[in-house]
């Protein structure tokens, strides 16, 4: 007597309010017991139509739909903007201007990986990374704040430079806090990085060969990982990248243990580009010196007339960009995070399409979690560094 | 006076000694379950580099009072769907279990409420019945989280008893005997915990598994299944839940402490330690545990399900197995086997 019972596996929803859905993540798993059938990310619940909303508004007023993509790394999504528009513009911002948006966009790398390291800690279950990190970003939070007086959203970043000089004193606050940060890494990896029991729990979880990482297209360290040595950085050098020294570290199995020791290394690169940054930081003016296209300063308006109509028009007209096209991407802390920006001659883009670098990653999430079990699952999706601002858009 | 003890019949009054003892353990006890959440908070602040609860009363005293009085405020919700008998008797169960293990625990010489021979296999059935609370718990709540949480916690417990068993069995071969005052008399020699250092490992780390603690918080698994067995609880009832974790805790540590570091003996038998009190260095030595516990919390990231199983079926149990061979080998070898 043989009956055939047919196990069926069952579903759960996994977020959008769970502790590990990095946002508002809702990832339907089909379960079996434990092991994971398939997963299906849902997305959109943050979406906001950023994209469209660009479309309505001047160049300058476009600049903050970038802090709130990816706002644990705001300034990076600026950079692109700015270089996009730039670029259609047929300007390039001062040699000033340059190095400070490098060192903000490697500040910002900073955040971003200590935000992703510590989360992801958390994910696994190790509690305690994430309250020594937060301390240290909030030191560089502060940063973002003596810079532009806004800790998140920046819109600190125009095209044609930045909105304003560095604050005096604020380039030896940095380097000073850039010459203790290397011993924060070496507490975090005190805790994490030989671990028997966080290397049990990411050693060859969520592996996606090199092939297979391009195919899904990955960038950024989760591509690193996987073996390529590929950084928009070095491979198409932006702003002041081309004069700076740093190394590209890349993985070997590209597992999630590979994506955590990818970053922790790329913070301590971008220690190193930040006092290069500083160190080389020429002076001269931050942002272009035309008055089309960015704003006299206040005292000038105050005595030249032809100041005061330029600051009007700027900000109610807003400039012209000359019809033309241009695909700008940039290295930001989570991938290529790019802009295909169409502009028709008019004060306002016609199109402005995002590329997100976490959408992508996200839709490997099946790829990469089937046959693994829930708990792994949560460790991939702590490594591929998820934010639902910039993949909802 | 004896006039009034003449009044009360007999065994009236033996109920009523009774009564007293369970009240002289309970309250301190409950006391000590408060105290334990405020102290956990605030040795993770310390080495979260933050200062853990601090507002309410002095070094925040008062937390856990007020934790108390905002959980026993809100709603108990019940989920639709639930089995409402089993879904409120779990967290009871849980928690009576966890307070019943004390009557034979010994806080000093002859201070123990009930001396019974078997006292550690009492111990040991009691904290393995622990285990129903949390799989009724996650059964009765009728809903996914819950119900992995149950299984986790179902596979977990078990795998874990059969090492604790080996490693009591250990104890019991250079004791001879299972009243846990017998157990702690052999240690004035020497603490078990010299001898048996690999057991005692074994022990604290199965200890770890069997309360459901860091690492092996895995049938709470916060970030996987949310909060596990208890996700559907509110309220007194998950309070109750949360009393029976920390009362375990320190029934582990009491455990521990009474194998292993010889209950409440002084460690050295010479005048300034004879002269506190034996249950003092029985609490000091639970409280040292319980660093422990809090302190590997801090430290380590969550075992996966599999991986805990493996650790203790495929590491523990043959190892604790071995050790068992070897002692009751050498206690033969050298004639040393308790009479």
């Amino acid at each position: 007597m043989t009956a055939e019972v047919e196990i069926k596996s069952h579903t759960m929803n996994f977020g959008p309010q769970h502790p590990a859905a990095h946002g508002v993540l809702r990832l339907v798993l089909e379960l079996n017991g434990e092991v994971v059938e398939r997963a299906d990310p849902h997305i959109g619940l943050l979406h906001r139509g950023t994209e469209k909303l660009i479309e309505y508004k001047t160049y300058m007023q476009a600049v903050p739909y970038f802090d709130r993509l990816d706002y644990v790394a705001p300034m990076c999504q600026e950079h692109t903007f700015a270089l996009a528009t730039e670029k259609l513009l047929g300007i390039t911002a001062p040699p000033r201007g340059q190095y400070i948006r490098v060192l903000f966009a490697e500040i910002s790398r900073i955040l971003n990986h200590i935000l992703n390291i510590t989360t992801y800690a958390i994910d696994v279950g190790a509690i305690t990374p994430a309250l020594w990190g937060f301390e240290e970003r909030e030191k560089l939070m502060e940063f973002h704040e003596a810079a532009c007086g806004a800790r998140l959203h920046a819109n600190y970043f125009r095209p044609g430079g930045v909105a304003k000089d560095l604050p005096a004193g604020l380039a030896e606050q940095i380097m000073k806090w850039a010459e203790g940060f290397p011993r924060f890494v070496d507490d975090i990896e005190g805790l994490l990085t030989e671990n028997r029991i966080f290397k049990q729990r990411t050693v060859d979880i969520g592996v996606i060969s090199l092939a297979d990482a391009h195919a899904w297209g990955f960038s950024g360290p989760c591509l690193r990982a996987s073996g390529a040595a590929w950084d928009l950085r070095k491979a198409e050098p932006y702003d002041a990248y081309a004069e700076m020294d740093f190394d590209i570290p890349i993985g070997k199995h590209g597992d999630c243990y590979d994506r955590y020791l990818v970053r922790i290394a790329e913070m301590r690169e971008s220690v190193k580009i930040i006092r290069q940054a500083i160190e080389k930081m020429p002076g001269g003016p931050v942002k272009v010196n035309d008055r089309k296209i960015s704003p006299p300063p206040r005292a000038e308006m105050k005595r030249s007339m032809e100041a005061l109509i330029h600051h009007f028009k700027l900000y109610t007209e807003g400039y012209h960009v000359p019809a033309g096209e241009t695909y700008t991407a940039t290295e930001a802390p989570k991938g290529e995070f790019a802009v295909y920006l169409i502009a028709d001659g008019s004060n306002k883009p016609y199109r402005c399409k995002i590329r997100a670098p976490a959408f992508a990653h996200l839709q490997a999430m099946d790829f990469l979690s089937r046959g693994h079990m829930l708990a792994d699952a949560v460790a991939i999706i702590g490594s591929l560094d998820i934010v639902f601002g910039e993949i909802d858009r | 006076m004896s006039s009034l003890i003449n009044l009360i019949p007999a065994p009236l009054w033996h109920l009523i000694m009774i009564v007293a003892g369970i009240l002289a353990i309970m309250v301190p006890l409950l006391v000590g379950v408060a105290y334990l959440t405020w102290a956990e908070r605030k040795v993770l602040g310390a080495m979260q580099m933050r200062k853990g609860p601090n507002v309410v009363g002095p070094f925040g005293l008062f937390q856990p009072f007020a934790d108390a009085l905002k959980l026993m405020t809100k709603e108990t919700i019940i989920p639709a769907g639930a089995n409402r008998l089993l879904f409120v008797a779990a967290p009871m169960l849980t928690f009576a279990l966890s307070l019943i293990a004390w009557a034979v625990v010994p806080f000093g010489e002859g201070l123990v409420l009930a001396d019974i021979n078997v006292g550690m296999l009492y111990l040991f059935a009691i904290s393995s019945l622990g285990v129903y609370g949390i799989i009724i718990a996650g059964w009765a709540s009728n809903s996914k989280y819950p119900f992995l949480g149950a299984l986790r916690s179902a596979a977990q417990m078990v795998s874990y008893e059969v090492s604790i068993g080996f490693v009591i069995v250990t104890v019991l071969l250079c004791v001879g005997s299972l009243n846990l005052t017998a157990i702690v008399k052999a240690q004035e020699g020497m603490w078990f915990f010299i001898p048996l250092f690999p057991m005692f490992i074994v022990f604290f780390i199965s200890g770890l598994a069997e309360t459901n603690r860091s690492p092996f918080d895995i049938p709470e698994g916060e970030s996987e299944i949310v909060a596990g067995f208890f996700v559907e609880y509110s309220s007194m009832a998950f309070a109750l839940f949360f009393l029976g974790e920390y009362a375990n805790m320190i029934l582990m540590s009491g455990m521990t402490t009474i194998l292993f570091l010889g209950g409440w003996l002084p460690p050295i038998a010479i005048a300034p330690f004879t002269w506190v009190p034996g249950p003092i260095w029985f609490i000091l030595k639970i409280c040292v545990c319980l660093f422990v516990f809090l302190w590997v919390r801090a430290t380590f990231p969550r075992y996966r399900y599999d991986q805990l199983m493996r650790l203790g079926w495929k590491v523990f149990l043959p190892f604790s197995l071995a050790w068992v061979v070897l002692t009751a080998g050498v206690l033969v070898a050298f004639d040393w086997v308790p009479k």
